[in-house]
């Protein structure tokens, strides 16, 4: 099954093997926000590919967290792939921890570790807000290869200008199934890019239709696209 | 069955959200599963305490580097749940006059007012602060003109630039200063209006895209690594 490449995903494994060389460890973020937010989940999922090929190497992952639940969804998933990998004895749980809840108390934490430990590799894989920049300029100050990725649109020009690699938006969801190179999984990429034409079909129908009501006046046509504007695409009330 | 039954707790859950929402009279139950959630969080913040508290302990105790930050970040948790449970300083409540513990713990004048007005906001404030400066070093890299595409950037930032002073400063239009206001006004309005609105929306739609495919596997059990070992 042919998935087209995403580079910010090719470069995990160099990522990985930069930190083993230099004898550096690597900063795992996903994002601020707790379990309940579906990008927290997806940069998870992409963490355990991170923390098998780190233990491969046995290079340690730093993973502080903002959220308690996140912290041990990410100790379990952590532990889970030193074991996949066959290293379970390279696992430490001191390497997750909660810092807090607050944005800013927790961006001076993940910044001044970041300065006095030089990670070699960063990545920044969940629900930002304004710590995005921070973040990853004192990642590119610390001379780090970074891969960025969120779904806030606003922060993404911060991740494109300060990192190495940026997964902008659905990428970041299509990262796990990637990475994890399951028939099933990719198959539910392959599923966002049939939505995606679908999407691109419906925006051309929608084109070619309110252009031919606004040349026409036709009551037919006018009709259709009502249907398909106020009633298949609006959240309700007609709007 | 370590992994079997939260996953079953997780499938369960999340199509009874996704009924809920087109279902009316099964909405209720989302308000429910909020405060499940709510709960949950609470007694999670015991475990963050105790995380909080053993990771810099442990931290002094082996004298690793920057353990003097940890005990700074000790003393300061510990006071500030101290003088918040035991409501120092609060000012006595109208309502109970005869009981000086019944005023909120927020309460202005409160020791835990004090911390959070003259130490806990400013520390933010000058942190969120620095943010002017990362964002000057990110577009110097941003925008040196080295390839096309750069370049690019660097003339539509130009432009929205000026766009934007133009749109500030109030001009004759009839002037020739008055037009080329005029003009980059309409072209920043048009880039972001048009343009950038187009990019975004695309994002949106991948994203939108993405999170349905996302919760799919989650739901469907496709993808369990967040459910760690058997």
């Amino acid at each position: 099954m042919y998935v087209r490449p995403i580079a910010g995903l090719k470069v995990i494994d160099e990522a990985v093997g930069r930190s083993t060389e230099m004898g550096r460890p690597m900063l795992f973020i996903p994002g601020i926000m707790d379990l309940d937010q579906i990008e927290t989940v997806a940069g998870l999922t992409v963490m355990s590919q991170i923390a098998k090929k780190a233990a491969e190497y046995d290079t340690p992952l730093e993973v502080p967290t903002a959220r308690v639940l996140v912290m041990s969804a990410a100790r379990e998933m952590c532990q889970a792939a030193a074991l996949a990998a066959g290293r379970p004895e390279t696992y430490d749980s001191d390497r997750i921890n909660y810092i807090t809840d607050d944005q800013f108390g927790y961006v001076a934490h993940v910044v001044g570790w970041m300065v006095r430990e030089k990670p070699a590799a960063c990545f920044f894989l969940g629900k930002f807000f304004a710590e995005s920049l921070i973040l990853a300029e004192t990642g590119q100050s610390v001379g780090a290869i970074q891969v960025g990725g969120t779904a806030e649109a606003a922060q993404l020009p911060f991740f494109v200008a300060a990192c190495d690699y940026a997964l902008i938006g659905e990428e970041l969801f299509a990262a796990s199934a990637y990475l994890s190179g399951e028939p099933q999984q990719l198959g539910t990429v392959q599923g966002q890019d049939w939505g995606k034409f679908l999407a691109i079909g419906l925006i051309v129908i929608g084109c070619l239709l309110a252009t031919a009501v606004s040349l026409t006046s036709d009551e037919t046509l006018a009709a259709v696209l009502h249907a398909l504007k106020d009633q298949i695409l609006s959240t309700g009330g007609g709007e | 069955m370590r992994r079997t039954i939260p996953l079953l707790i997780a499938s369960l859950t999340g199509f009874a959200m996704i009924a809920a929402f087109f279902v009316k009279p099964a909405q209720p139950l989302t308000q429910l599963v909020e405060k499940w959630f709510t709960i949950l969080s609470a007694v999670a913040f015991l475990t963050a305490g105790t995380s909080l508290l053993l990771h810099h302990l442990k931290k002094i105790a082996a004298q690793h580097a920057g353990w003097g930050y940890s005990a700074v970040t000790l003393i300061a948790f510990l006071v500030t749940v101290g003088v918040g449970l035991l409501k120092v300083g609060v000012p006595i409540s109208p309502q109970f006059p005869n009981h000086p513990w019944a005023g909120s713990y927020q309460e202005e004048g409160s020791a835990f007012w004090w911390l959070y007005v003259y130490v806990m906001l400013p520390i933010t404030s000058t942190l969120f602060s620095l943010l002017a400066f990362y964002v000057a070093s990110a577009a110097f890299r941003a925008f040196r003109a080295k390839n096309t595409e750069a370049m690019l950037l660097l003339a539509t930032a130009f432009l929205i630039l000026l766009g934007r002073q133009a749109g500030e400063a109030s001009g004759d239009t009839w002037t020739l200063w008055g037009t080329v206001q005029t003009v980059l006004g309409v072209s920043s309005g048009t880039v972001k209006d048009v343009i950038m609105q187009a990019g975004q929306r695309a994002i949106m739609i991948g994203i939108a895209l993405g999170v349905a495919a996302t919760s799919l596997r989650i739901l469907l059990g496709l993808d369990r690594s967040y459910l760690g070992a058997d």
